[in-house]
């Protein structure tokens, strides 16, 4: 399977303090994508997990520090570590999901025609759309794996419960990674790829990632909870921190629809593009 | 059909060469400027979302607890003023390294811009100081504006706290300008870009103190942070804003290094530029 | 070591080079040549890739050392006085630098800016050139969205911006399609009768006839030869070629018959190459020893015959 070195630029970029829309040029990222391709950048796939550890290790530790003991439910307390934890695994696995289906297949889509040339063979529009959205799943799988392997020999992440924040990291990439790839096949210009990167920071700092919702006043509450990345985060903090309840299921559904809604249009716009 | 003859005086007559070799690194700077300018609406999105979302969420959102939870305060003020000037810092430094390595990439790499530059009386040298002013140039518009919210979100007070923006300026053109040499420098730079995304500007905004006190972390991470550019930036940072403590000492330590490290990045960069265009 | 050649004799100098040398490790690129370049020259370098062209080239354009050997330019050294030397250059190089983010009118007023001109001279200076490289309906496009050819004329009409007293093309036309090389050799042969000096590299035998006044022919870093395209191949070739085929076995089987009947032959892997004054009575002949070739074709001789003969090797391989 090839990664685009879209990816890793886009990649490179996520979460940086001052994210950078524009630098990414048209032109320049096309040609990073072609001489990444020759040269393979693997690893700089694979240490895609390194942030979030860093980021755990930074906030858990030192603002952890500052803010004291979190409550998740009434008279459940837990350490701000354990608590940004599972959103730092969820927001990961959202941000790899993403970058691969959206500036990933962008080029595929735009430039290099490849899905054209799959569409020539006996592939359908829903083969193409499941293999793109697979091999983001694949990443989540790993990075997700990865995270959990280290966080949780230091008892952060706990229990049997805990390794169900594996598959839990799997069903967020798919959702968005479903999602993605839809907006990327309406998407004409770099400018509008560009919306994506500019989304994604506010969804990852306002999702309750790094303090509890109650700190927002009413309606903005309401505002958070209809977002995706709100109730991937419940999952995966309900799971790892042994919280089993009804809400869960609310949590999951969110994103059995989207995928639902992602894939069945995202085929559908395929065959629209592809197949007139 | 074009039949133009040309006006033609000849290069002899209309080209001041000392007037380039002066002016040079400003003609690059104008060029990037007004490569930058095209992406106008972006700049100016990023200029004025980043800080709102960075204060909104972590400065008011984390501020909550924080303060609820420290009675005191952290070093004494609210985790707003606090975390203010690191913030400032650290978004200028990160634009400025940005904005200084990118073109570097693409002037030897993708579309041979430097090459066509050096193909005028244009030098390697001024092509790096151009580079780096328009680099500059932009981080300098986004320093002021994040300033203007600093102050309208209260995290900042009195006329004195404008020293704010020359010093992380400073700060962020030194880290900027020995990154962009280092990149100049090594051959597979698309790669290397990635890693110093990953390994070193990341662990930096993260370790440096910017959300908390340094002191805070066990000794050997206190490390990072002595190293970093944006550790000095936020000390001096925050002493110029709220008064934070630090001695006279450790005030010439923070910006001798920032100083030294100005001067060996541009000796790097203009010896890596010269030695690439000639290659 | 070459003189002054009478016919540009008198006219002033502006690039002389001798013992011109530039190594890579233990790779020669460059093997000691002297040339000598006169205002008003059309000079042109000929030969394959890898003969030196580009690197004499780099050298001339004070963007790259030598590793020996002297040249001057405008009467300066290039190690010494690049920027001043650049400051008369007009440089197309190789493969297409040009901003591909920025319009074609920027790209102009960008590039002449470097040349510190006043904005005003540029935007006038813009007008002519788009004129020159018939691009004025493209004025406001970006670069990236233009054909090879027009991105071509862009680079040559870039060079000009500064009215250089030398205009360099290294490969002007490599890559295009042959309506849009007869284009810009339309454009370079009106810069030529207004008196441009051009330095032309080119591997194209046709490129150097249209465009050369005076021609070195370069083969792996050396110097095989030196004159007008007319005269070389008076020296170096007969009037007439006929290339004669007679299957891929045969060629070579007929060859020491033919190699008989005419002072010099080449035989290539499909065809055979005999040089003569006169081919129409030469195909008689061979055709009344009974060698009926399946195809023959009697052509004037060309600069490729001229190459083919200095070096025993094709300029287009």
């Amino acid at each position: 399977m090839k990664t685009s070195d879209a990816v890793l630029i886009a990649e490179s970029l996520k979460g940086r303090f001052a994210e950078g829309t524009y630098s990414r040029r048209a032109r320049a990222v096309l040609e990073h994508r072609r001489i990444a391709f020759k040269q393979g950048h693997w690893i700089v796939v694979l240490s895609g997990f390194v942030e979030p550890i860093l980021y755990l290790f930074s906030f858990g530790y030192g603002v952890g520090k500052l803010v004291g003991r979190i409550q998740v439910t009434p008279g459940h307390w837990v350490s701000y570590a354990q608590f940004i934890a599972p959103a730092l695994l969820a927001t990961s696995a959202m941000n790899g999901a993403i970058y691969d289906s959206t500036w990933n297949v962008f080029f595929r889509l735009k430039y290099d025609g490849t899905y054209k040339a799959m569409l020539a063979t006996s592939l359908g529009p829903l083969d193409v759309a499941l293999g793109e959205i697979g091999w983001a799943l694949f990443r989540g799988l790993i990075y997700a794996t990865g995270f959990t392997a280290i966080v949780m020999p230091l008892g952060i992440i706990k229990g049997w419960y805990g390794l169900l924040a594996i598959p839990a990291a799997v069903i967020i990439a798919f959702g968005f990674a479903s999602i993605g790839m839809l907006y990327t096949t309406y998407a004409k210009s770099f400018a509008q790829m560009d919306w994506v990167n500019i989304v994604m920071l506010p969804l990852f700092l306002f999702s309750g990632s790094l303090y509890p919702l109650s700190i927002y006043p009413e309606w903005l509450r309401y505002v958070i909870e209809a977002l995706p990345l709100y109730h991937g985060i419940q999952i995966v903090r309900c799971l790892s921190l042994g919280i089993i309840q009804w809400s869960l299921l609310v949590h999951v559904a969110y994103f059995v629809v989207m995928i639902g809604i992602g894939v069945t249009f995202t085929t559908r716009r395929m065959r629209a593009l592809f197949m007139r | 059909m074009s039949t133009t003859d040309f006006s033609r005086k000849g290069s002899l007559q209309i080209i001041n060469v000392e007037k380039i070799l002066r002016m040079g690194s400003f003609y690059v700077a104008q060029a990037r400027i007004r490569n930058i300018w095209q992406w106008k609406w972006s700049v100016l999105g990023e200029a004025v979302a980043n800080p709102m979302f960075y204060l909104l969420s972590i400065g008011i959102g984390i501020g909550k607890i924080v303060n609820s939870h420290q009675s005191v305060g952290v070093d004494g003020v609210k985790y707003l003023t606090f975390l203010a000037p690191a913030l400032l810092a650290a978004t200028c430094i990160q634009g400025a390294v940005g904005e200084a390595t990118h073109p570097v990439l693409e002037g030897f790499k993708w579309a041979k811009g430097f090459f066509a530059m050096n193909a005028t009386p244009i030098t390697g040298e001024q092509i790096a100081n151009g580079v780096l002013l328009g680099a500059m140039a932009r981080v300098t518009f986004g320093c002021v504006i994040y300033y203007t919210a600093l102050y309208s979100f209260g995290a900042v007070h009195g006329l004195h706290t404008l020293w704010l923006i020359p010093m992380t300026l400073f700060a962020a053109n030194s880290f900027a300008v020995l990154m962009m040499g280092i990149c100049a420098a090594i051959k597979n730079d698309d790669l290397f870009l990635n890693m110093v995304q990953r390994f070193l500007i990341m662990p930096l905004f993260l370790f440096s103190g910017t959300f908390y006190s340094l002191s805070s972390m066990p000794k050997f991470l206190q490390i990072i942070g002595w190293a970093s550019p944006l550790w000095h930036a936020t000390e001096v940072g925050r002493w110029i804003s709220y008064g934070h403590h630090i001695s006279h000492g450790a005030l010439l330590f923070h910006f001798s290094y920032m100083t030294i490290m100005t001067i060996v990045g541009f000796k790097v960069s203009h010896h890596f530029f010269v030695k690439r265009l000639a290659k | 070591m070459s003189t002054i050649d009478p016919a540009t004799g008198g006219k002033e100098p502006l690039i002389i080079a001798r013992g011109l040398r530039k190594e890579y490790g233990d790779f020669t690129a460059v093997d000691g040549i002297d040339f000598q370049v006169n205002r008003g020259d059309s000079f042109g370098f000929l030969g394959p890739n890898g003969a030196g062209k580009s690197t004499t080239m780099r050298i001339i354009a004070a963007t790259l050392t030598r590793s020996g050997g002297d040249i001057s330019i405008l009467g300066k050294d290039p190690e010494v006085r690049g920027p001043e030397i650049r400051a008369h250059l007009g440089v197309v190089p190789q493969q297409d630098n040009l901003d591909n983010s920025l319009t074609v009118e920027d790209n102009l007023y960008v590039y002449g800016r470097y040349f510190g001109l006043s904005r005003t001279f540029i935007r006038n200076k813009i007008e002519e050139l788009l004129a020159f490289a018939q691009l004025e309906e493209k004025r406001g496009v970006k670069v990236e969205a233009l054909s090879g050819g027009m991105k071509r004329r862009l680079t040559i009409a870039r060079a000009l911006v500064s009215e250089p007293e030398i205009l360099m093309l290294d490969e002007p036309t490599t890559g295009l399609d042959p309506q849009a090389r007869h284009i810009l050799w339309d454009r370079l042969f009106r810069l030529k009768e207004q008196g441009v000096t051009l330095l032309i590299t080119t591997h194209y035998m046709d490129e150097a006839e249209q465009l050369c006044d005076r021609l070195m022919v370069m083969d792996k870093g050396r110097i095989m030869a030196e004159d007008s395209p007319a005269n070389l191949i008076k020296t170096y070739s007969t009037k007439e070629v006929l290339e004669v085929r007679f299957g891929s076995d045969r060629n070579a089987q007929f060859a020491d018959q033919l190699r008989s009947m005419s002072d010099r032959i080449e035989v290539l892997p499909d065809r055979v190459l005999m040089y003569s004054d006169d081919c129409e009575s030469l195909l008689h002949e061979i055709v009344s020893k009974g060698m009926q070739p399946t195809t023959s074709l009697v052509r004037r001789s060309s600069l490729e015959d001229v190459f083919l003969r200095l070096t025993g090797r094709s300029l287009v391989e």
